[in-house]
């Protein structure tokens, strides 16, 4: 975990006493709300449907029990007792005052956590893989290069009012879980013939009113020429990005209207044209960086473990979570345990405050005191003995976060949609409890397999709703409440925007529209085939026959 | 024996400066966090009056983001005609223990349950 310096230290500092005599300067008038809106929202924090929303960062998804307690502890000091984990591997609380705000950033200060770069136009907190440092398949922990980036882009000067909002993925393994094709940047890393390291950059994907996939600018970029050519895009984009049309100002759009070759060009011609030495990346700093994300000590173990295989073997509900919560780890005799959020009829994504205590406990005792939060909205011990799986599990379980559903039909990503974001046209958290509890029984998503959905309540796509196997997005017809399916989404290697169905449905038709579609699929796989696979083989036609059959 | 009639007007609603809770605007130009307490615009002059008395209240730095709404006056009680207020004068439909609807302040009209 990142430690902060004296410097990161003073200035989180700086920032919230800055913070709090903006909120005294608009609570007695000095500040109008179109003066304070702008330093709210540097701020993380929103004015939603039912109070102030406070949004905090959890740079490239990491915690530790403190950091953890602490938004446990805010949770129930000034918010309702719960916290919502969010897409972008953030926490948001929902009932927050704007007279307790300043409070809150300095409690968040304590345990070096802010909320900067979680709003505005500016490069955002930088998301990665929740598995990072953990995964078997990981060729290098992404998050030294993500501290890097966020080093370097916070609240630089010439990105801090960018024609729109600017998200950076990075994912050091072959396998993404970070999404980097849909994000403004992208970066994955590769290994050469000679086992050097550099970056495959990927520029222009988005999710949105448009969604597009990412076009890879550079194959290889060497690991110390990163924040110069970063910066070169960033320039392009400063520069071209539309700053007349909200909706036209990503840089998707950009790269898009010019095309890959034109947009490309101009960043080689801008990363040709400027002096590298002051954005060298020096091997020196990436080191120092490198050593806050050391991996733990972990103890030589052998790969089998008897305790764990005879726990599985008596226990079928522990086995059965085994199957779809664990995920292999680069350590024998690890694992990484992946905590559902998605309780069958819960509201994806919320923890209360008793239930972050049981994570950072359970992290402090098992997991070298490391926490993630993934961007499906669920968390992560990435680092836990085989031994203790069976121990972890039974206390899991009694905290209702033990569900055995990780990648199946009830992992649903939801945004808060319309029961809390203002920007909302519809509901999404009642839509992801109908269709949870439709497949409720857990042996039948075994059955069903690896299946992705997604919902967003409008079309800012929060939920990620294009790149699910399912998609379904609210929108709002007259007044009522609407859904648009899509199928064939994906975020993973092999990227795909979903297609549309047909014409959409009412909220109460969803469920069924969604059991339809997944009939269609279980009776036509052919054997070992996943969902996603099936859909590109078969295309969309059966499953509309299925939807659109007249009844 | 009288019936009593259905009134359609606009109401004027905004978020509480301090704190972000829902406010209305009542009939004696205080804000109300219950919808009940609101007061109905039903002409357009009437209207343009609540605009500019919410405007008023912005300055002096009562509230933020004021905006007229469509609603109704049945039997005493106000009913939002659009989902999205009827959200906002009740709370989450997926957290009925929260919100206006769990502190007595709720509007008259049900929660949406699930869909």
């Amino acid at each position: 975990m990142y430690r902060y310096d004296e410097f990161d230290s003073q200035f989180v500092n700086d920032r919230v006493s800055q913070f709090r005599d903006q909120a005294n300067r608009r609570l007695t008038g000095e500040l109008s709300e179109d003066e304070f809106r702008p330093l709210r929202l540097m701020n993380g924090l929103y004015l939603q449907l039912h109070a102030y929303m406070l949004r905090i960062a959890v740079p490239y998804g990491s915690l530790d029990s403190a950091k953890l307690n602490t938004l446990a502890y805010i949770a129930e000091k000034w918010d309702r007792g719960y916290g919502h984990f969010t897409t972008r591997q953030n926490l948001q609380f929902n009932w927050i005052k704007l007279e307790d705000t300043a409070d809150i950033l300095a409690k968040l200060a304590e345990v070096e956590m802010h909320a900067i770069q979680t709003s505005g136009n500016c490069i955002r907190n930088v998301t990665t893989d929740q598995w990072a440092g953990a995964a078997a398949d990981e060729i290098a922990d992404p998050r030294p290069i993500g501290e890097l980036v966020r080093q370097w882009s916070s609240l630089h000067p010439e990105f801090s009012y960018l024609p729109r909002k600017f998200k950076i993925a990075v994912t050091g393994s072959p396998n993404d879980r970070a999404a980097v094709r849909v994000h403004d940047i992208g970066l994955r890393l590769h290994l050469n013939d000679r086992g050097e390291r550099g970056w495959e950059v990927l520029v222009g994907g988005g999710l949105g009113r448009t969604p597009v996939i990412a076009v890879t600018v550079r194959d290889f970029l060497p690991e110390h020429e990163l924040i110069a050519y970063l910066e070169a895009i960033m320039r392009v984009y400063n520069l071209y990005g539309r700053r007349d049309n909200k909706y036209k100002a990503r840089i998707k759009i950009l790269v898009h209207e010019i095309g890959a070759e034109k947009f490309r060009a101009e960043v080689e011609t801008e990363y040709a044209r400027r002096p590298h030495a002051d954005t060298k990346v020096e091997e020196r700093e990436l080191q120092r960086i490198s050593a806050y994300f050391a991996a733990p000590q972990f103890e030589k173990l052998p790969r089998w473990s008897a305790t764990f295989e005879e726990a599985r073997a008596k226990n079928k509900d522990f086995a059965n979570w085994v199957r779809t919560n664990i995920a292999a780890h680069r350590a024998d005799g690890y694992a990484i345990v992946n905590i559902s959020l998605k309780p069958e009829g819960g509201i994806p994504g919320d923890a209360t405050a008793d239930q972050m205590r049981v994570v950072a406990d359970l992290a402090q005792r098992y997991s070298f005191d490391e926490i993630r939060v993934s961007h499906h909205q669920n968390l992560v011990l990435p680092h836990v003995k085989r031994d203790d799986l069976f121990a972890i599990w039974k206390v899991l379980q009694a905290s209702e976060l033990a569900t055995s559903n990780i990648g199946l039909a009830g992992d649903i990503i939801a945004c808060p949609g319309l029961d809390y974001c203002s920007l909302a046209t519809a509901r999404s958290i009642p839509i992801a409890q109908s269709i949870s509890r439709k497949f409720a029984d857990l042996n039948r998503q075994h059955e069903i397999g690896p299946l992705r959905i997604n919902i967003s309540g409008c079309i800012n796509a929060c939920g990620h709703h294009h790149v699910a196997h399912i998609g379904i997005l609210g929108l709002d017809k007259k007044g009522e409440e609407f859904y648009q399916i899509t199928l064939g989404g994906s975020s993973a290697d092999s990227a795909s925007i979903g297609t549309i169905l047909g014409p959409g449905f009412a909220g109460e038709d969803v469920p069924e529209a969604i059991e339809k579609i997944v009939n269609t699929y279980l009776a036509r796989r052919q054997p070992g085939e996943e969902f996603l696979a099936a859909y590109r083989r078969l295309g969309p036609q059966p499953f509309k026959e299925a939807l659109y059959a007249a009844a | 024996m009288t019936t009593t009639a259905t009134e359609k007007g606009k109401i004027l609603t905004a978020n509480r400066l301090r704190d972000g809770e829902v406010v209305f605007l009542t009939h004696s130009g205080e804000w109300s966090e219950n919808i009940d307490g609101a007061v109905l615009a039903t002409e357009p002059q009437a209207q343009a009056a609540l605009e500019a008395r919410g405007k008023g209240d912005e300055r002096v730095n009562l509230v933020t983001g004021t905006y007229l709404f469509d609603a109704e006056r049945r039997d005493g009680h106000v009913f939002a005609s659009h989902i999205k207020e009827r959200i906002r004068s009740l709370g989450p439909t997926v957290r009925v223990d929260l919100g206006k609807q769990a502190e007595g302040k709720g509007g008259h009209f049900a929660a949406l349950q699930g869909v």
